[in-house]
């Protein structure tokens, strides 16, 4: 549906987005995700055409373009919902939703599906965020376009009105089922929205995998730190196994390119904090050096007698004093993610 | 990267450009002039040079003395009344300064109106220091709204964090308040000097020989390269100004918690009396005077026609001001070279009524055929009154987001479309109101009216210039008051947009 070829986009002299390539199915949602300055807008802006690329193609259900051959905006039929709204102040709710609409039921439509029709008559300044949001995603939608791009649309959000609207802007999406790239720096509200994800960093792709893949099996350190909390620590072959101070564990080996590795090297394996367990156990193989009580859970944190640190997540009922001596070990039953070891200079 | 929207940004960009070079035609012609006759730069030329700096610097002084002490009153004091004081303050504003330069040539020294009434002549009002008080009380305004605009953005936090760290009152003036302030002063400051170099009546009726009056005199005696060589000393002054102008950067902070204080009793009577002379001074007398001699001698000397050859051509001007304006705001909202037009235009409102009077009176007299008919008056009026209707248009178009024109494009509107049906109704509203302003500005502008007229077609500018030429005062009762009424609604217009020439960046509201 839409496919996305060896994309880069300049800005002066840095580059902003490089050997960016990305296939979106037809109804799927793609989550695009990324820190705060990766390029994640400026691909969703090449891609409505408010920005010429410098290189590289973008395919819209057949429809080709590129900085040479560029498309117009208003001829790609790709809806855009931005993060300020953009809601015409001069017209009310029905006429923003009904701008070139041909078909009135269209209108009628997505005014009802997105719970609007008491705000029919309002005009922009008076709604709040969240209803100005919707009235944006339903003019989007009873255009009819073939790709929606959402770029970072609950940022202007408060906390409580994200976890709401964020379910409906999904299931409208879903209704509608149209194809849609979501844009956002939000790794939470990524992995809920996207059928799948893709993880960009500094101009280009880290990874592209549905949100499961990306949290069990990152394809870069980067994706492993960005979903979730965790540390690396050392592992050794032994057999099918990986043996480190903590016990022995399954372990599945990430494939990203550039990775190999030799049959037989020692390398770095993932562990979340809730994979780890421990006992109280004096010498035991570790310390306690930090404690923080989450409500349900406790999150310690331990020096191994080697001198690494890792992170432990227990049942809060597990209760230890900081400075204890402990054993840890790891208690995940499912395979640890290995990386190969850190260049260290 | 280049912005794909803007590919068409040529096409916005050409009808934009011959109103430029229309903006830039004073400035060629008047070289052109000049080249006739060398630059003897005499005795005269330095009296004059002299005395239009001494009456800017004496008129920026005294704006600063009285505007910035009644800034603080008005926002950081709490007493009685403070809207009515502010309201009084502001007042000033609306009554053209060559109103109150006449009032003042009519009421003070021996046989003035005053005498007759106080029984005693007040001294004379006339020459350097008269004419500077005259600008004072007209322009200090200027300075009350734009140093006050700077203090309600000052948070009143920062003060005290200066006071908890042990900074004495004053300190804590000096060293949080001042600088927080200064760009809003400056801003006030080269706004007044800029009026008073431009001020062609004022210093005319009150005897003292600037630039603007020299160019007259010449312009008289058929002198027009000498006129054309003043005019060029004085554009270098106004470039001065409007230099300085350009780096003025007014600090644009989140608006706090304003200062505030209530004043001991006494303190406010005092600054109530202090307020209440100055209004009289300023609007309280001309006011006076004119009701007066409307009593003394009726409406009978008016003829209708002279309100009509006001009202005509200034509303042709309001209509090709705002139609000139709109390619120009469109190429400004459209990229950087767009924007560098519109500063270019802006400087026909540096060049002084006199100035663009003179070159125009010079074109006129090389096309017969539009020399001295309406249509060369709506020229003039247009071009020096086009960035006020350009600013207006512009704060519209700063209400269209990027983004907006975004969404209707890729809605499926073309960039056409998208101007028609987002654009155009966003900036109606504006557009209306610099139509205004540009209809109440040239009402009430004297020089340019003066020579650019049709022969024998008297305004209720020229009136007024005829009555002080002739001495015969009491006929000025009814233009003047005219004149007041137009120059209000003016002022109220500028002051509701929130904006002079930019520098007043808050509604007083």
């Amino acid at each position: 549906m839409l496919s996305i070829h060896q994309l880069q986009i300049r800005y002066g002299e840095t580059l902003a987005v490089q050997n960016f390539n990305l296939q979106v199915d037809t109804g799927e949602v793609m989550a695009l995700v990324g820190p705060t300055g990766c390029g994640k807008s400026s691909v969703l802006r090449s891609v409505a055409g408010l920005c010429k690329p410098d290189a590289g193609q973008i395919v819209i259900e057949g429809l080709c373009t590129s900085g040479r051959q560029f498309i117009p905006p208003e001829k790609r039929r790709t809806g855009l919902v931005f993060q300020d709204f953009a809601l015409f102040p001069h017209l009310n709710v029905e006429q923003n939703i009904g701008f070139r609409v041909k078909a009135p039921d269209a209108v009628e439509t997505w005014i009802s599906a997105l719970g609007l029709e008491l705000h029919r008559q309002a005009m922009p300044e008076t709604l709040s965020g969240g209803q100005k949001q919707r009235v944006a995603l339903a003019r989007s939608l009873a255009h009819r376009p073939k790709l929606l791009l959402l770029d970072e649309p609950l940022s202007n959000l408060d906390a409580a009105l994200k976890m709401e609207l964020r379910e409906q802007i999904r299931d409208a999406v879903k209704q509608a089922g149209v194809t849609a790239v979501w844009v956002t720096h939000d790794q939470e509200e990524a992995m809920t929205v996207g059928d799948r994800i893709a993880v960009m960093r500094e101009g280009h792709l880290e990874q592209t995998d549905t949100p499961e893949r990306c949290y069990e099996a990152p394809a870069s350190r980067f994706v492993a730190g960005f979903f979730g909390e965790g540390r690396f620590i050392a592992a050794q072959p032994k057999g099918d196994l990986a043996s480190t101070v903590l016990g022995e564990c399954r372990v599945i080996h990430n494939r990203a390119a550039g990775q190999k590795m030799d049959a037989g090297e020692s390398f770095d394996i993932l562990l979340r904090p809730h994979d780890v367990d421990m006992i109280s156990e004096d010498p035991g193989n570790a310390t306690i050096i930090s404690h923080r009580f989450e409500g349900e859970t406790r999150r310690y944190g331990l020096r191994l007698d080697g001198g690494e640190r890792i992170d432990a997540r227990l049942n809060h009922e597990q209760r230890f004093k900081t400075g204890a001596r402990i054993r840890a070990r790891i208690a995940a039953r499912h395979p640890l993610v290995a990386f190969p070891l850190r260049l260290r200079s | 990267m280049s912005i794909a929207i803007n590919q068409s940004r040529l096409r916005l960009y050409l009808p934009a450009l011959p109103i430029v070079a229309l903006a830039f035609l004073p400035v060629v012609v008047l070289v052109v002039l000049a080249s006739g006759e060398p630059l003897s730069f005499g005795a005269r030329n330095w009296r004059i040079f002299g005395n239009t700096v001494a009456l800017t610097a004496l008129t920026v002084g005294g704006a600063v003395l009285i505007g910035v002490p009644l800034a603080f009153a008005t926002t950081c004091l709490r007493f009685r009344g403070a809207g009515v004081a502010l309201a009084a303050l502001a007042a000033p504003l609306a009554v053209p300064s060559y109103i109150g330069a006449f009032a003042y040539f009519a009421a003070t020294g021996r046989g003035g109106e005053l005498e007759s009434i106080l029984g005693f002549a007040p001294p004379e009002v006339r020459g350097l220091f008269g004419t500077a008080w005259v600008m004072t009380l007209y322009t200090f305004p200027f300075v009350l709204l734009s140093v006050r605009a700077s203090l309600r953005r000052l948070d009143a936090g920062l003060v005290e964090a200066a006071r908890t760290m042990g900074l004495s009152p004053l300190g804590a003036f000096l060293h949080v308040i001042l600088p927080r302030i200064r760009g809003g002063l400056a801003a006030g400051a080269l706004l007044v000097a800029l009026y008073t170099l431009s001020d062609f009546a004022t210093p005319a009726i009150l005897g003292l020989d600037t630039f603007t009056r020299a160019i007259y005199v010449e312009y008289n005696a058929f002198g027009l390269s000498q006129a054309a060589w003043f005019s060029l000393q004085l554009l270098g002054l106004v470039a001065v100004i409007l230099f300085f102008e350009s780096r003025v950067r007014t600090a644009r902070e989140r608006p706090g918690r304003t200062l505030r204080w209530t004043p001991s009793l006494a303190f406010a009577s005092g600054l109530w009396s202090a307020v209440g002379l100055i209004w009289l001074s300023a609007v309280g007398l001309p006011l006076a005077l004119f009701l007066l001699w409307l009593r003394r001698e009726g409406v009978s000397g008016f003829d209708l026609a002279t309100l009509r050859h006001s009202v005509v051509p200034a509303a042709l001007a309001a209509v090709f001001a705002v139609l000139c304006a709109l390619p120009l705001a469109r190429a400004a909202s459209a990229g950087r070279i767009g924007r560098w037009m519109l500063r270019l235009t802006s400087f026909g409102f540096g060049i002084p009524g006199i100035v663009m009077g003179t070159v125009l009176v010079y074109v006129g007299l090389r096309l017969p055929f539009i020399y001295q008919t309406t249509a060369m008056l709506v020229v003039g009026y247009v071009l020096r009154f086009l960035p006020l209707a350009t600013g207006s248009l512009r704060e519209g178009l700063d209400r269209i987001e990027d983004n907006m024109t975004h969404a209707a494009r890729s809605l499926g509107a073309s960039p056409g479309e998208a101007f028609r049906r987002v654009s155009l109704p966003l900036i109606f509203p504006a557009a209306l109101s610099g139509a205004a302003l540009v209809f109440l500005e040239a009402m009430r502008e004297l020089p340019l009216t003066l020579l650019l007229r049709p022969t024998g077609s008297e305004t209720l500018t020229t009136r007024l210039w005829q009555v002080y030429e002739a001495g015969y005062f009491g006929e000025a009762a009814l233009p003047g008051l005219l004149l007041i009424l137009a120059s209000s609604l003016a002022m109220l217009l500028f002051l509701r947009s929130e904006r002079l020439l930019g520098l007043v960046a808050e509604s007083e509201a």
